[in-house]
């Protein structure tokens, strides 16, 4: 059987790396065009054209950007605290990637003989005959979207400056206020499923209508509202609300560092998206190859994402709080209670 | 809490917000505004002075400049007023024209008040919508001035030009098109949640004080006030088109909203019976001695020459006296007070902005309330700095 590293096949060790490669490339690309997409479709929305001119229709446009911004001087003013302002975009931008760890995108594929399960942190085991990953996977998820926060959280204080000051407060506001009701329509899910591992919670969902949105329709919805608040997306853009704080948290930041505010965004728009196809419309699942049904489902959600943003005002800060607390919370409560009774019964 | 510290921010001049160069002061505790002062003065260009050395055609083009986001309607209140002082009478058609140019420039406005307006609040889509809309008016600008912004198309005594022909089916596809916008707008705001909880309830102003405040215009009429010049003292043959007046119940943000949504309807209401009632004729009065001779005088005639060369150099002299002249310009009552000595040359003209004037209520509206409201107040007060610095 090869070579053995911990009484695992050396195979595995090398699968992961190409996994982590591959994923990695693969959010790099969705985050890079998800810009483009973004300015694609908003313009149409907005009759006009969105960039047109790097490349055919303006397709190497996010790459002219990333160029830009990476040979822009770096700026730290004085009053910076400079340690966690340089920090800071890192804190925002690892957990937003690091999240994919333990997201199943696709079925166990066969190769030479070794069956290798799409998921990073996650192997097969002939002895047992299934895949074993993260058992709280759930839990892993939901740490690292909440890390993300404190990359914002002290960009906005170590610039020092304060319509960044504001935009961080908003930020940790914003986010306490979410990631409870988040949490919460999450635990619905695994309370249904028996498990904290995002595999078994994928393999509970087979077929159209084993998919946890139509048992789980209200966590479904507050995840997906509560997803767009995490995101610091349109409708709840506070801490960044351009008309209002300038550019909130990331005004003082400039060039690589400010481009990995921006990478943060959207790489948690792709991750909240593949969480929710994860918990909610049935991961992997579907009637194209595993992955394919897997990026279908992250691409459906960074649209609705895009829609969003071009349909709708800004909420108040206050109002977004009091939604949060005095509406999602409750609700989000009342359905965890609803599920554990049925599931008792 | 003992010791409790405020936040002075300083908005502006630089702010994507403060509709120009507005610096707005504003002390926060926490995100509540406990005291706003506004400080102005930044596009200042001293219009009111520069027109004591002008003479009286020559200061046309400076009140482009005021409210530059609706030239047509400055230029109105100016000649409207110098052709009191002087008693000309203007060729019907020439008011005519000038009624639809004013509703026109209102639309334009109001357009790009409504566009900011949403983008403030962060509904970006409106905000291209309008500027869409708001393009087809430049055009007919365009055509009918040869200039998008700054106009200078009325004269002391009618209008440059007269129409370029097919203006008429301009308008009336611009009067038939609108209203489907309109919809489109409302469809997006009005009937949003998220708009409704932004702006009701948001940045009130009593009727008291909106009238102590000297308040005109949108903002005065959201309040409850149902006050328009172009009813109530109207000018340039206003009396003789039917239009409602939108009033305001609850004071608020939603309010100036809504009566500059219906006001916007009501001007393609006046455009459309304005071009029913258009008929042929001069555009220029008959005052040789004010208006400019028609080209192929100036070449042919040795009277067309010299007026031509009288006018051009030194003017012409105006009656002494002094004259007040109000409009309804799209943010309220724009008015020009010219005081004349006799000569070719204003002695002093005072311009009342409406915007400066709308401007002093923004402490009162906004204390207490957050910054996203402070930035929704100042959209809805509809704010143009060229004519608050003059």
């Amino acid at each position: 059987m090869g070579y053995e590293l911990f009484g695992l096949p050396l195979i595995y060790y090398l699968a992961m790396v190409a996994k982590v490669i591959v994923v990695f490339v693969f959010l790099i690309f969705t985050v890079a065009y998800a810009t483009y997409a973004e300015r694609k479709i908003i313009g149409r929305i907005q009759v006009r054209h969105g960039p047109m001119i790097t490349g055919w229709h303006g397709l190497l446009q996010p790459i002219a950007d990333g160029i830009k911004l990476f040979f822009k001087e770096e700026i730290a003013h004085m009053q910076a605290s400079k340690f966690i302002f340089f920090l800071a975009p890192f804190m925002a931008v690892v957990p937003a990637y690091a999240a994919f760890a333990v997201i199943p995108f696709g079925d166990t594929v066969e190769i030479a003989g070794y069956r290798i399960p799409l998921q990073i942190a996650a192997y097969y085991d002939t002895a047992l005959g299934k895949v074993v990953d993260v058992n709280v996977g759930v839990l892993y998820v939901l740490a690292m979207s909440s890390l993300g926060v404190y990359g914002i959280v002290l960009a906005g204080w170590a610039s020092n400056s304060k319509y960044s000051l504001l935009g961080g407060l908003r930020s940790a506001a914003q986010m306490i206020s979410y990631e409870l009701a988040a949490s919460f329509a999450l635990v619905a899910v695994f309370m249904l499923s028996q498990s904290l591992s995002l595999d078994k919670i994928v393999a509970d969902q087979a077929g159209l209508f084993g998919w946890y949105i139509w048992k789980q329709p209200l966590a479904f919805g507050l995840f997906c509202i509560c997803a767009v608040a995490e995101t610091n997306r349109t409708p709840f853009d506070l801490p960044e609300a351009e008309s209002e704080l300038v550019a909130g948290f990331s005004t003082e930041y400039s060039s690589m560092k400010y481009a990995m505010f921006f990478m943060a965004e959207y790489a948690n728009m792709v991750t909240v998206s593949a969480v929710a196809a994860t918990f909610f419309l049935g991961g992997w699942h579907g009637p194209f190859p595993s992955v394919i049904n897997f990026i279908a489902k992250i691409y459906f959600f960074m649209f609705c994402f895009i829609w969003i943003r071009a349909t709708y005002p800004r909420y108040r800060y206050d109002q977004l709080m009091g939604l949060g607390w005095k509406l999602f919370l409750p609700l989000a409560l009342a359905n965890v209670v609803a599920t554990g009774i049925a599931v008792i019964l | 809490m003992a010791n409790k510290e405020t936040m002075t921010l300083n908005m502006g001049p630089q702010h994507p917000s403060t509709h120009g160069v507005l610096r707005l002061i504003v002390e926060l505790d926490g995100e509540v505004i406990q005291k706003l002062t506004p400080d102005i003065g930044f596009l200042h260009r001293g219009v009111e002075k520069l027109a004591e050395h002008r003479t009286y055609h020559q200061i046309i083009p400076l009140t482009d400049r005021l409210d530059y986001l609706a030239p047509m309607h400055n230029n109105l209140g100016y000649v409207l007023a110098v052709e009191k002082l002087l008693g000309i009478e203007v060729p019907e058609r020439a008011k005519t024209v000038r009624v639809i140019m004013a509703e026109l420039t209102r639309l334009k406005s109001h357009l790009l008040w409504l566009a900011c307006h949403a983008l403030d609040i962060g509904a970006m889509t409106v905000f291209i919508y309008c500027f869409r809309e708001r393009e087809k008016i430049m055009d007919i600008y365009e055509r009918i001035s040869g200039a998008r912004m700054t106009t200078n198309f009325f004269r002391i005594g009618g209008l440059s030009r007269d129409l370029y022909a097919g203006f008429d089916e301009d308008v009336r596809k611009i009067v038939a098109e609108f209203p489907a916008h309109f919809d489109t707008y409302e469809g997006l705001l009005t009937e949003n949640t998220i708009w409704l909880q932004r702006t009701v309830g948001n940045g009130v102003i009593s009727a008291e004080d909106a009238i102590d405040f000297g308040m005109t215009g949108p903002v005065l009429r959201g309040s409850g006030v149902d006050w328009d010049l172009r009813r109530d003292d109207p000018y340039s043959g206003y009396e003789n088109y039917t239009f409602k007046v939108p009033v305001g119940e609850k004071c608020d943000t939603f309010d100036r909203y809504k009566v500059r949504l219906i006001e916007m309807r009501e001007a393609l209401n006046i455009i459309g019976q304005a071009l029913d009632s258009l008929k042929p004729g001069p555009v220029l009065a008959d005052a040789p001695k004010v208006c400019y001779p028609p080209k192929e005088a100036v070449y042919n005639t040795i009277e067309g020459l010299i007026h031509h060369f009288k006018i051009a150099s030194e003017g012409f002299p105006v009656p002494e006296g002094e004259v007040y002249q109000g409009v309804e310009n799209p943010k309220g009552e724009l008015g020009y007070y010219i005081v004349s000595d006799g000569s070719a040359k204003p002695y002093r003209m005072r311009i009342r902005p409406p915007s400066f004037v709308n401007l002093q209520a923004i402490e009162k509206m906004c204390k207490g309330a957050m910054i996203a409201d402070l930035v929704a107040v100042i959209g809805s007060l509809d704010i143009v700095l060229g004519e608050i610095d003059r």
